[in-house]
């Protein structure tokens, strides 16, 4: 892309993501050709072989941090960057593939690939902010394209962009929708969830999964309890928090919660099924006495 | 740059193409020595971390693999999910299901057609490098736009959201979009029609370079004479017939040092090519009227083997995607129930097995999970239409690195970028990181 010097340059990064946050940019259809003449693109290998050298103004970064080479590069767009801005669940919360946060990942190369020790993979997911210093983060499994184009706008502009932090439930009662989990006992993330998809799931009649990330003020373990008392295990719970923004604190730490409240549950259930075992042989016993043998 | 004895040609990483991976040609005595394509995408893991997970989860979580072709992610899910589960599905919903495939082929095929591929043929680094080339190509670029802003809103209305769909579940759908909604796609949908015969008519005038590649074709075959989308059979060009269930059998994939997506061969033996050519050649006779009129003015012919043309074949599949898109919402009932019900899961007993494939924009995309009587999934195993792929994308890369050892640096490094570009490579279902690197060695 041709350069001039007063535009602002923008600069868009890949690391483990599936492509939709930065697709979510081409996906501005009505304003995608409008947009180099507002910003220099300076980088975008999705959109453009043309490589300029930072220093960037804005740069956009998509996916998590997952090997150690990407350490580094997280580091050196850090260094190249007035501003970093996190874009999606997995730069701003480790993504869908933190889940192996929670597993050893031996396990998991050996379950995918026939040669492991060709693998180098660190044991974690982690979001860009654990490695370094981010600006922004724009929230979203995949983020919202008018809330990304908000964003470049108001950097643009010098002000804070307009990006709510309070929950799914607001947009969801504004488009008019009956409460799913409280007319249906749906399990629903929709309370404890950031708004900014439009309450698209409840929208359809399903539950929120959470795909935007804890809202402001999120109150979990409220919310467990009530999903509790409608009937949902905690195995199930862990599995709904557990998804495309595991590692949000808020959510990981109800997860943990639940998690042993499951553990807890099945070593409970192991102890009754073995005393009711025990009790089983020694009444089998007990009238196999009785028969004479 | 010279260094020496030693030609090396160096670009530092692949654009235009959807996630990031590496090429390397090693040219010695005149000759290509090696060619290697080089998947560095750090590995996701999503086969391990599905196990355990209730198998109601699957298509949102594979969804994720690729923000590109989510659907196709989600429908192979839901088919092989079914299958395992002998959930019937009725064709209301089947035929929804194909439309909201049909979005997806159009925003799909719109950007790589105009934005990833076409800037190639007229030397341009990017599409808005080449909307600025006067008024006639800054009408093709809004033209493809409209296409791929077309397909989004297929997918949105059908799907709930265009990246990452909300509104599908095995089974079915959670809503079955009102008839209103569906019908407003019409107009919409007639002016991609038109669009799209354009888009032929456009890219069937481009200079293609003199290729011909001696491939195995695998892609499905429609059921009942359509052209595949959502369903069918496996089909080659060596007379295979398979359900998906076989051919996850027959496709053996291999893990190499080079990448970190496995590498598929039919038998464990055969290189073979999946996606838009091999869907042609497989169903010529499958394609909808004007999409076939479409075809004969472009000149092609079943097979067409030169890889640089299927940027033809992609735009007369924009042709398909929009008959077939209006031909079902014509015909739409909404599926009531939007859903068949899941059969009750629970008890013991053993984990049953099944198998999906759909043709995602790229090709095959088969998926097969065990599912344990708790609903839970035991074992799961995807294999993305990119790492099918891989081996013919090499093997083009010789050809056309060969055919171009005497051009400059410059230009053999350009043509070996287009020939993994002709086959669209999605490298976030598959690979990442791409650096181009052209050794000439003495």
């Amino acid at each position: 892309m041709t350069t001039t010097a007063k535009r602002p340059r923008l600069a868009v990064w890949k690391f483990a993501s599936c492509d939709g946050c930065q697709l979510s940019l081409l996906d501005l259809e009505d304003e995608l050709l409008a947009l180099p003449q507002a910003v220099d693109i300076s980088y975008f290998l999705e959109m453009t072989s043309a490589v300029a050298e930072g220093p960037y103004d804005i740069s956009l970064v998509e996916g998590s941090v997952t090997t150690p080479h990407d350490i580094e590069r997280a580091k050196e767009v850090r260094a190249a960057s007035r501003l970093v801005v996190a874009i999606g669940a997995c730069a701003t919360a480790g993504g869908i593939q933190s889940l192996r946060n929670y597993a050893e990942v031996g396990d998991y190369v050996s379950t995918v690939y026939a040669h492991p020790e060709f693998i180098r993979a660190l044991a974690t997911s982690a979001p860009i902010s654990a490695y370094v210093k981010v600006d922004f983060e724009l929230r979203g499994c995949p983020v919202d394209r008018y809330q990304l184009l908000e964003l470049v706008t108001a950097t643009l502009a010098g002000r804070a962009p307009r990006i709510p932090t309070f929950s799914v439930c607001q947009e969801c009662k504004a488009k008019g929708n009956v409460c799913l989990l409280v007319a249906s006992s749906v399990p629903c993330l929709g309370p404890v969830t950031r708004a900014g998809c439009g309450a698209l799931c409840p929208s359809v009649g399903r539950g929120c999964f959470g795909c935007f990330g804890p809202a402001a003020t999120a109150n979990t373990s409220s919310l467990s309890a009530r999903l509790a008392a409608d009937g949902a295990t905690p195995e199930a719970q862990l599995r709904l928090l557990r998804t495309f923004t595991a590692g949000a604190p808020e959510f990981a730490q109800e997860a943990a919660a639940q998690e042993a409240a499951a553990q807890e549950a099945a070593a409970q259930e192991a102890t009754t099924r073995g005393g009711a075992a025990h009790q089983a042989s020694a009444s089998e016993a007990a009238a196999q006495e009785a028969a004479g043998r | 740059m010279t260094h020496g004895r030693h030609h090396s040609v160096e670009v530092g990483a692949l654009a235009r193409v959807e996630g990031e991976g590496g090429l390397r040609v090693v040219v010695q005595d005149g000759a290509i020595r090696d060619v290697a394509l080089n998947i560095y995408e750090p590995p996701r893991f999503f086969e391990a971390f599905l196990v355990g997970r209730h198998c109601t989860e699957v298509p949102d979580i594979t969804a994720r693999i690729c923000g590109i072709c989510p659907v196709a992610y989600q429908m192979s899910s839901c088919a092989a999910i079914e299958e395992a589960l002998a959930l019937p599905v009725g064709p209301e919903v089947q035929a929804l299901r194909r439309l909201l495939y049909c979005g997806e082929w159009l925003q799909s095929h719109a950007l790589h057609i105009y934005f990833l591929h076409a800037p190639d043929f007229f030397g341009c680094q990017d599409a808005v490098q080449l909307a600025g080339l006067g008024e006639s190509a800054a009408r093709a670029v809004r033209r493809g736009l409209a296409l791929k802003k077309t397909g989004n809103r297929v997918m949105e209305v059908v799907g709930g959201r265009a990246i990452h769909p909300v509104n599908v579940r095995v089974g079915g759908f959670y809503r079955a979009p009102s008839p209103r909604d569906i019908a407003a796609l019409r107009e919409p949908l007639q002016q991609a029609l038109d669009a799209s015969l354009e888009t032929v008519e456009w890219v069937s005038g481009f200079e293609f370079p003199d290729i011909e590649r001696d491939y195995i074709f695998v892609a499905l075959r429609g059921p009942n004479g359509q052209y595949p989308l959502e369903a069918g059979r496996v089909a080659s060009s060596t007379g295979l017939g398979l359900s998906p269930a076989e051919f996850a059998d027959v496709a053996v994939e291999e893990h190499v040092e080079r990448s970190t997506a496995l590498h598929s061969r039919l038998f464990g033996r055969d290189a073979y090519l999946t996606g838009p050519l091999a869907r042609f050649a497989l169903n010529q006779a499958a394609l909808t009227p004007l999409a076939r009129e479409a075809a004969t003015r472009a000149g092609l012919t079943a097979p067409c083997t030169n890889p640089f043309r299927s940027i033809v074949v992609r735009a007369v599949e924009l042709v398909v995607a929009c008959e077939e898109a209006l031909r079902l919402i014509g015909s739409y009932e909404p599926p009531s129930p939007a859903a068949t019900p899941l059969p009750p899961l629970g008890g013991s007993g053993p984990a049953r097995a099944g198998a999906g494939a759909t043709e995602a924009p790229r090709g095959v995309l088969l998926h097969r999970y065990e599912i344990g009587p708790d609903g839970l999934v035991r074992k799961a195993r995807i294999v993305p239409p990119t790492s099918q792929n891989q081996l013919a994308i090499e093997a083009d890369l010789r050809e056309v690195a060969q055919a171009n050892l005497g051009s400059p640096p410059e230009e053999l490094t350009r043509r070996a970028e287009m020939a993994v570009r002709n086959h669209d490579p999605c490298i976030s279902c598959a690979a990442h990181f791409l650096d181009v690197t052209v050794e000439h060695q003495p």
